[in-house]
């Protein structure tokens, strides 16, 4: 009978972190770029917790880890979307490929 | 002989007021050179005479307070010193700024100061019209000093500053019309004759001082050659002291030179007369080069050329300079070394030949010169020539005897020239002369009484001082030749009688017959708005008179203290006096001869003095005569050889003066060839290097540079496009280098 293992849980925090990548790139709105990011954390808070209960359970290191990067998130998607206001009153839109004021 | 005295070292006692005498002249040009031509502006010519004058008063009044000083005292004490400050010193030398008085040098200070003085007065008639009256008291006044410091100086040093100083004011002097380039270039002659002479000196000087070089060995001072061990030796480390307390070793002070010399007892006289240098003794190197020097000031074959172009600086300039003090020097310098020269055979018959030959050399180039001022000339030259027979052969004090009454004498002779130049309105030409007698009465008889002193008749000085010249000679045995005193002796006669019939010939043509100066009158006197041209002459003015009558009366009464031994059985007051100057002067051998035998030369000295004053009075008094134009026509070429002064002139101008300029010549084209073709070699290839250079650094160095620099450009250039600004991008570069290095990770492991 198939148990579910590491691998199970690394695959599904591997494909969440291959969707927030996808989201991230491909993403013109400057709001879906932010949950791509989203994304990509939580990726990385499903491998600290796999890592945690499998390689060394009589430890909490991993949940720890996961905890402070949740209160990140909450901290980054706030500045982010402050951010994305403020993008929105200089250009009136929120389309990252309208903001091009570093090129060059 | 008398006993001798001061032959031991001497001491000398300090007088701290010496100093005067050399500082009130120096004073009077330093205020002249400074102030004077506003003085003359302003004050008007008296107060630049005033000065000048008042300097030498002074300076007369101190110099008279010295002798009569040391008059008051014992021989042996007759030896001041007056030490002013410390020139430098260097190991145990020492070289004062110092005066020294003994009574050789004091003779000379007094006729310098004496006679300076009265051609000083002299001067303000002669040069009454001249437009740069201040200027010509500055020089002479410059003049004394210098002559004071030459004969004055404690030492070498000293003595050499005044050695030098005359000849700079001579050359001033000289060419005072240097407008006239024949006179700026007679002063340039002048200097550069002298110049040679000077070197000579130094030369001698030098050797002096490297022979007295030493070290203290085995209780005796003994030689050391070279200088550099000198050098080493310093103060401390040899006690240089003879038994008797002399201190020995180089020295530049005449005292201290004297008494290591002079004192047998110190062993320096014997030592010296072993040393040599390059097989010849160092002694007769020493008085010979010395005497080059003594040739140049003093007017000497072969360095006498200069004297006779002098003439062409004022008359009082002649009379101080080119006849009593400045052309004396030379004669000083030997008398002053006599203990060097006693110790040379060899030296004293050179100077003693050199002497003879010269008198009577210039004494026949005197013979037939129209020009007054060149007959005196060569008259100062010939009997210059006399005062070197004297010391040459050892009778220092006859020479300097001679010298003294020289001064009076040839300084009244050449002062009267300058009289009946100025009677003539500038006339030097005796052809233009002539019945001036009339005229010119005192001028006249002063001539007259001076010309009776030089050509030696026994009432005037000129006889004593000249005839024992020539007695000594006759008896010297000093001289290194057998024979050549008497030889000296039959040259010397021979050139007294020249003397005789010279001098008395241009006082007959100036002086006896008619004016002939207003046919055709207009010579080449220089331009001075004299007033009355072509007029009568004149007698001259007072200031110039009495100072004639007071140098003639000096020269007959300089007779007193000459006074020969034959005649009064003692010796004379002179030889006396200079005594403790000359040790060396009881050391000099003379034959002795009886009484007899010295009436006898007396009487041919003035056999001769009569001849030459017969024949000049057959041949020229009262310009009548016409034997002078025949015997001229018969010996015209004999005449025109003597005439033209045996063309030494343009001798020397073909091989010195031509020699010299060829060297220069010579040295140009090196220069400007050899050297320069170096010099610009050296500098084309600096430049070719210069070009390559800069080619390395322009296409190699440059071109690496830029194109460093056009690489980043380009680079930027294409890497610009990178930064467009879009989020999403970004991203994906940084997605890509993520998997790249994965892909680099694992492949590498």
């Amino acid at each position: 009978m198939l148990s579910i293992g590491l691998p199970h849980f690394l695959v599904v925090g591997a494909a969440l972190f291959a969707l927030g990548i996808v989201t991230v790139v491909t993403r013109r709105n400057a709001v879906g770029i932010l949950m791509g990011v989203e994304l990509i954390l939580n990726a990385a808070n499903v491998n600290f917790v796999a890592f945690n209960h499998y390689v060394d359970p009589a430890r909490l290191t991993g949940q720890v880890f996961s905890i402070f990067v949740i209160v990140l998130a909450a901290a980054e998607a706030a500045v982010g979307l402050a951010i994305v206001l403020a993008i929105y009153q200089t250009f009136r839109t929120i389309d990252v490929a309208e903001t091009d004021l570093l090129r060059e | 002989m008398h006993a001798p005295i001061a032959s031991g070292p001497v001491h000398a006692a300090t007088v701290s007021w010496l100093f005067l005498i050399p500082l009130f002249p120096l004073l009077g040009a330093a205020i002249n050179a400074l102030a004077g031509a506003a003085i003359q502006k302003r004050w008007g010519k008296r107060a630049n005479h005033a000065i000048a004058i008042g300097a030498m008063v002074l300076s007369c009044v101190v110099a008279e307070i010295a002798f009569w000083t040391m008059m008051s005292r014992p021989a042996e004490g007759r030896f001041f010193e007056n030490t002013v400050w410390t020139m430098w010193q260097s190991g145990g030398l020492i070289v004062n700024l110092g005066f020294f008085l003994d009574p050789l040098s004091m003779t000379m200070t007094m006729i310098v100061t004496h006679v300076s003085m009265v051609i000083h007065v002299y001067s303000v008639g002669y040069m009454a019209e001249e437009p740069a009256y201040w200027r010509f008291f500055f020089w002479l006044n410059l003049f004394v000093f210098s002559m004071l410091l030459l004969v004055m100086g404690s030492n070498f040093a000293a003595m050499f500053f005044g050695w030098e100083g005359v000849g700079l004011c001579s050359w001033g002097l000289i060419g005072h019309w240097y407008q006239d380039l024949e006179k700026a270039k007679a002063a340039m002659k002048a200097f550069v004759v002298n110049r040679i002479g000077d070197f000579g000196f130094i030369v001698g000087l030098f050797i002096l001082f490297w022979s007295l070089s030493g070290v203290w060995a085995n209780d005796r001072y003994v030689p050391e050659r070279g200088l550099s061990g000198h050098v080493k030796g310093t103060v401390s480390d040899a006690p240089r002291v003879a038994p008797g307390g002399v201190k020995l070793g180089p020295t530049l002070d005449f005292r201290e030179l004297r008494n290591q010399v002079a004192d047998e007892s110190t062993g320096m006289a014997e030592r010296l007369r072993g040393m040599s240098l390059w097989g010849i003794p160092v002694l007769a190197l020493i008085g010979i080069f010395m005497f080059i020097g003594a040739t140049g000031k003093s007017a000497q074959i072969p360095l006498y050329v200069w004297l006779p172009d002098a003439m062409a600086g004022p008359t009082p300039v002649s009379a101080l300079i080119h006849a009593a003090t400045m052309v004396t020097a030379g004669v000083y310098l030997v008398a002053r070394l006599n203990f060097i020269y006693a110790l040379s055979p060899h030296a004293m018959t050179v100077v003693a030949v050199t002497g003879a030959v010269t008198a009577l050399f210039s004494a026949t180039i005197g013979f037939f010169q129209y020009d007054i001022k060149k007959v005196l000339a060569y008259s100062t030259v010939s009997q210059l020539g006399f005062m070197f027979i004297g010391v040459g052969v050892g009778a220092y004090w006859a020479g300097i005897y001679h010298l003294m009454t020289h001064a009076f004498f040839k300084a009244c002779l050449f002062l009267g020239s300058g009289s009946v130049i100025m009677a003539c309105h500038h006339e030097q030409d005796m052809r233009k002369m002539g019945g001036l007698a009339k005229y010119t009465p005192i001028t006249r008889w002063t001539y007259l009484v001076a010309c009776i002193t030089i050509a030696g008749f026994p009432i005037a000085s000129g006889f004593y001082s000249k005839d024992e010249i020539l007695w000594k000679a006759w008896t010297a045995q000093g001289l290194a030749v057998p024979g050549i005193g008497q030889v000296i002796y039959v040259i010397g006669a021979i050139a007294a009688l020249g003397t005789s019939f010279y001098m008395f010939r241009s006082y007959y043509m100036t002086f006896s017959g008619e004016y002939r100066g207003n046919q055709g009158h207009g010579g080449d006197h220089h331009d001075d708005a004299h007033g009355h041209h072509g007029g009568e002459p004149h007698e001259s003015p007072r200031t110039m008179t009495w100072v004639l009558i007071a140098l003639a009366a000096a020269s007959v009464l300089a007779s007193f203290v000459g006074l020969p031994m034959a005649w009064t059985g003692k010796a004379p007051l002179f030889e006396h006096w200079l005594e403790p100057a000359l040790p060396a002067q009881a050391r000099v051998p003379f034959a002795h001869a009886s009484h007899a035998t010295e009436y006898l030369f007396q009487g041919i000295g003035v056999g001769v003095a009569l001849l030459g004053w017969l024949v000049a009075r057959l041949l020229y008094k009262d310009g009548k005569s016409a034997i002078p134009a025949r015997l001229k026509a018969f010996f015209a070429v004999e005449w025109a050889i003597v005439y033209n002064k045996y063309y030494i002139d343009e001798i020397y101008d073909a091989t010195v003066v031509r020699g010299s300029v060829a060297l220069g010549r010579i040295a140009y084209w090196i220069d400007q060839n050899i050297i320069d073709g170096l010099v610009n070699f050296f500098g084309w290839l600096g430049r070719s290097v210069g070009y390559i250079d800069a080619a390395i650094d322009k296409y190699v160095v440059d071109g690496a540079v830029n194109a460093v620099a056009d690489a980043t450009i380009g680079g930027g250039r294409v890497l610009r496009r990178v930064q467009s600004g879009q989020i999403n991008t970004y991203l994906f570069g940084a997605l890509g280098g993520a998997i790249v290095f994965v892909i680099v990770q694992y492949v590498i492991r």
